[in-house]
């Protein structure tokens, strides 16, 4: 499937716009859309240890299962306040 | 409630959000654009967010602060976009019948949106070159 995903800040600003599309297996987790993004898009490679996930707007944990259509973002360390 | 806005922040509209006759404490909270930083010299600061999630945190935030302690009244606003030196980019304003409550919802709240609320802060330096401030991320 494909999917979605925002970037912001650092993230948006090292791929030059605010969302990619990821190719990933059906029914994939959190972790194994770390693991394409970090192949496709290799300018992002070295934040995605320091990045969480939002899935539907809530953080996500790394066995979150995600299914076509949910909304997605990476989420660098927040500064704001 | 909360609220994102792109224009200057009014603390006296803020305060008015949360007077009541049941307070006998308001508190207000603002965080300022800072000039030095470790040395360094900013000269104006831009701020972006994650619309929806910042708006659901922010808001869950304020409902959990409601919970803990016995408030009359909580307002948060956070600014986006560009801010000059000086300028508040949040404000968060909490009334309670007694100021223990104020102090500590006040303190916890900006303490955990610093944490969890997707708003992202970029630092534009007196040298012409900008960052964006990502806590315990190495630079590249």
């Amino acid at each position: 499937m494909k999917l979605s995903v925002k970037l912001f800040a650092v993230a948006r600003q090292r791929v030059g716009r605010d969302q990619i599309d990821v190719e990933l297996p059906e029914a994939a987790t959190v972790r194994e859309l770390r693991g394409a993004i970090a192949e496709q898009f290799p300018p992002l490679a070295d934040v995605l240890a320091h990045v969480r996930f939002a899935v539907n707007n809530d953080y996500a944990a790394e066995s979150t299962a995600l299914v076509p259509g949910c909304e997605v973002a990476l989420i660098p360390p927040v500064s704001g306040g | 409630m909360i609220q994102l806005t792109n224009h200057p922040i009014d603390p006296g509209a803020v305060l008015d959000q949360v007077a009541s006759h049941d307070a006998g404490a308001v508190l207000l909270f603002l965080g300022t654009t800072r000039e030095l930083t470790n040395g360094r010299r900013t000269v104006s600061l831009d701020y972006e967010c994650y619309p929806a999630m910042a708006e659901k945190k922010l808001t869950e935030l304020e409902a959990e602060a409601r919970t803990r302690w016995p408030l009359t009244g909580c307002h948060v606003v956070h600014r986006l976009g560009h801010l000059e030196l000086g300028e508040a980019s949040i404000a968060i304003a909490v009334s309670s019948p007694h100021r223990v409550a104020a102090f500590a919802a006040g303190q916890w709240l900006i303490d955990t949106i610093k944490q969890v609320v997707p708003i992202w802060k970029q630092e534009n330096w007196a040298d012409g070159t900008s960052e964006w401030v990502h806590p315990g991320m190495t630079k590249p």
